[in-house]
């Protein structure tokens, strides 16, 4: 006798769909214990110094990071002192780089003839590889948060840009028309057509950007910094301190899972009414 | 109207360089830190006939390249794989979604201390950096093919393999070069970049930080300026191959217009 | 009130040049409902921008309450033949309503009531919440013309409003029409393809030539009000009107009256 034939049937399709639920995340991520379970035996058994295994680099990280009091919520000194100055710049920058770039590609986007004069800029401008500029603004920005946040706004800006452009240039003529025929004024139709007409693209362009930042942050903190995410990395390398090091990795990946989970959540709300419109069609 | 363009271009780009000038010469900004763009135009000029500059692009290309190819040859197979095999597709997604942001630049201090050689440790950061949107665009390249062509296929017979390579391998070439594109532009940067870490010798990022550490940025933005002009052909020549070999692709998707 | 003078527009220069307009001369009094019939693609939608000032014609004059048309008038209304793009996809249907009211200078609880008692007067009750793509076409098009009425604008232009609805949502939409031009003194120039709907809401009927389009011939509606969507298209004026229109659009050359009367 099962305890289920008991249950009020609304209650047994709850349990059904709880255990659907259960099943289908067991099918998507079997393979991520079965991989982390491997290598962790792979790595006992080849005992290499730079493949440290598993365990063994998360109890390195929870030293590190994880091991503090708890009013910092359990982070280390070490842990505020690295991750905070890296999310500031890597924030700050980003921020700085989506109104330049969402305010500077709509501007393009709406004039033919501002596009005519920049657009060979900007194609030349998005060509230079960023990493390209970090000896140029270590001397003019000297080492330290100035250039490495300018590091960050250049490498980021472009993919906003780029995409701004051509969402705003694509806006549909009826919406414009329509727009002007009930005598919306400048600023209804940038923030009530151009802007929302242009989103899906502007947010293409930013999903693209939260993964360049990441790289372009720990770049320019690799090059020269004294405090940040990537210089813990320079500093477990000096220090040969291996599982340190994969920690370090091992953060950053789950910093930018994070990064773009957390970005898709807010393109989902803010973008819901695109999704649902082209299902519809 | 074309010509019209190409004018304005012409005249942004002008207005750029004589105020640029202009900005150095009446002492707004300091030349020391920043030359005059007449003397980082001349010394782009110098820099083609150097063969120092030209050596470190060369090697930046070599790695580039060398870089590409290779993750091309891993990641496009692994992705036919993955794609064509819709439960191998679901196991592996969680996989891809962990590994696919760790940033490259990041490795480098690993692969530094594992691979001795200093071109090798470039290159291994621009295959794994370049192999992701492959792979990625190739899987979903698959995924997306139409399902009744293949089954209209399926229906006079043919088995899975000609399926694969009369329907889904063409309909989703498009994807696939359209990540060489993104793998192409991901590997210039990271190319430059561990040429920045590494401190290696050649490559333009290691030419670069030389002049840099000389406060020499004449030549450093001579350089720059050379890195994106080897970005612009990059992207040109694969917007052409795109182009040529999908017509009917991007015909029907407008991009062309 | 509108007076269109020799008005022409040719798309595109040089070998593939189109003449659209070839000289149209319209007048519409205030307070006049003027149906507009022509072959489809004549150049009906190309009068209609040129008088909301959304394209500069070629040639010819536009003025509305002698004043010369340059920008896009105030106090206008469109709606478009394309009403599915002309509604905003990111708003709901409400706020895609509501929206040209803010330059009414009505508040926001306001807005809101304007909007729902448009969308009621439409067939569209409760509308407000739902996104323009959840509709069907002919919905779509009920909001876009709910966005016309409820800015009450004193010159509306209408390019085919009801021409994805069904028979008998049609004939309430062009009773509504009517009722609200009655009740807010509207000047409304109506574009249709449907020669009874020409005639049954129009005061008089322009029809317009195959392209480049010109005024092919006009007649005065004195059908009585208010119209009965039964009882006026019963009567043999009705009939015989939507016969000289038909043949007007047909370009064959008018049969004297008496004729008409015989076959009706
Ligand atoms: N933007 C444009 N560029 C070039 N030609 C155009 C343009 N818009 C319209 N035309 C042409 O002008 C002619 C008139 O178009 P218009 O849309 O005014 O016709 P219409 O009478 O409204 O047709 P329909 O009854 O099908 O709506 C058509 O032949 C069309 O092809
Ligand atoms: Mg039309």
């Amino acid at each position: 006798m099962s305890a289920a034939t008991t249950l009020p049937p609304a209650e047994v399709t709850k349990r059904r769909a709880r255990g659907g639920r259960l099943s289908a995340l067991v099918t998507r991520v079997w393979l991520i214990p079965v991989v982390v379970a491997a290598w962790e035996i792979g790595t006992r058994q080849a005992a290499s110094a730079y493949f440290p295994p598993p365990s063994q680099i998360v109890a390195r990280a929870y030293e590190l990071w994880f091991s503090g009091p708890a009013a910092h919520l359990f982070l280390t000194d070490d842990a505020l002192g690295d991750f905070l100055p890296s999310l500031a710049r890597l924030f700050g920058g980003w921020a700085v780089a989506c109104v330049l770039g969402i305010g500077l590609g709509v501007a393009l986007g709406r004039s033919r003839a501002l596009a005519g004069y920049i657009d060979p800029l900007v194609e030349f401008g998005r060509a230079i590889p960023p990493p390209a500029l970090v000896p140029l603004f270590i001397v003019i920005f000297k080492l330290g948060t100035e250039m490495q946040v300018a590091t960050i706004v250049y490498g980021v800006i472009w993919p906003i840009l780029i995409n701004s452009i051509d969402g705003a240039r694509y806006v549909d003529r009826l919406h414009m028309d329509t727009a002007e025929v009930f005598g919306m004024g400048r600023a209804q139709r940038l923030f009530r057509i151009i802007l929302p007409a242009a989103g899906p693209k502007i947010f293409a362009g930013l999903r693209l950007s939260v993964a360049l930042a990441v790289i372009l942050m720990v770049l320019s903190e690799l090059v020269g910094s004294t405090d940040g995410i990537g210089y813990q990395l320079s500093y477990t390398q000096m220090n040969f301190d291996l599982a340190g090091m994969w920690s370090v990795i091992v953060l950053l990946g789950v910093l930018g899972l994070v990064l773009n989970a957390s970005f898709l959540a807010v393109e989902r709300r803010v973008l819901s009414w695109h999704r649902r419109a082209r299902q519809t069609t | 109207m074309i010509r019209r363009r190409v004018a304005r271009g012409a005249t942004g780009v002008a207005v750029l360089l004589i105020a640029a000038e202009l900005a150095g010469r009446t002492g707004l900004v300091d030349t020391s830190l920043l030359p005059l763009m007449s003397t980082v135009l001349a010394r782009a000029a110098e820099l083609v006939a150097d063969p120092a500059f030209l050596a470190d692009v060369w090697g930046t290309l070599i790695v580039w390249a060398a870089g590409l190819l290779i993750a091309v040859v891993i990641a496009v197979p692994l992705g036919t794989l993955l794609g064509s095999l819709p439960r191998a597709e679901t196991a592996t997604r969680p996989l891809v979604e962990f590994l696919r942001p760790i940033p490259s630049v990041a490795l480098l201090p690993l692969i530094t201390l594992l691979i001795p050689d200093d071109s090798a440790i470039k290159m291994t950061a621009v295959v794994y950096a370049a192999a992701w949107p492959l792979l990625v665009n190739t899987m979903y390249g698959l995924r997306d093919v139409d399902p009744i062509a293949k089954e209209t296929m399926r229906s006079f017979g043919f088995g899975r393999l000609a399926v694969l390579a009369r329907v889904s391998l063409p309909s989703a070439a498009p994807f696939v070069l359209t990540g060489v594109r993104l793998a192409t532009a991901v590997g210039l940067i990271v190319a430059v970049s561990a040429e920045l870490i590494t401190g290696g010798t050649a490559g333009v990022g290691a030419f670069m930080i030389r002049a840099g550490a000389g406060f020499r940025t004449d030549l450093v933005l001579a350089a720059t300026l050379w890195a994106g002009v080897l970005g612009l052909v990059a992207n040109a020549l694969l917007l052409e191959l795109q182009r040529r070999a999908f017509r009917w692709h991007a015909a029907t998707s407008g991009e062309l217009s | 009130m509108l007076d269109v003078v020799n008005l022409r527009h040719t798309y595109g220069q040089g070998p593939s040049a189109h003449h659209a307009l070839g000289g149209i001369d319209l007048k519409v009094a205030e307070g006049e409902l003027v149906s507009v019939v022509g072959p489809s693609g004549c150049g009906k939608s190309t009068l209609l921008r040129s008088i909301a000032g959304l394209i500069e014609p070629t040639d010819g004059h536009i003025r509305i309450r002698d004043g010369h048309v340059t920008g896009t008038p105030g106090d206008l209304a469109v709606v478009f033949q394309d009403y599915s793009r002309s509604l905003f996809p990111w708003m709901t249907v409400g706020e895609n309503v509501a929206l040209p009211l803010r330059r009414r200078g009505m508040g926001r609880a306001a807005r809101r009531a304007a909007a729902a008692e448009a969308l009621a007067e439409v067939g569209l009750p409760g509308a407000e919440a739902k996104y323009p793509w959840e509709l069907s076409g002919g919905m779509q098009q009920r909001v876009a013309i709910a966005r016309a009425l409820a800015y009450r604008p004193t010159l509306l232009l209408m390019d085919e409003p009801f021409g994805s609805v069904d028979a008998q949502t049609r004939e309430d939409l062009e009773d509504l029409v009517l009722k609200v031009r009655e009740l807010h003194r509207m000047t409304i120039l109506l574009i249709t393809h449907d020669i009874d709907e020409s005639v049954y809401v129009g005061d008089r009927v322009v029809v317009l030539t195959k392209s480049p389009a010109r005024v092919a011939g006009e007649l005065s509606v004195d059908l009585p009000f208010p119209r009965d969507q039964i009882a006026t298209r019963e009567l043999p004026a009705f009939v015989h009107l939507r016969a000289e229109v038909g043949r007007l659009v047909r370009a064959k050359e008018p049969l004297p009256p008496f004729h008409a009367s015989q076959q009706a």
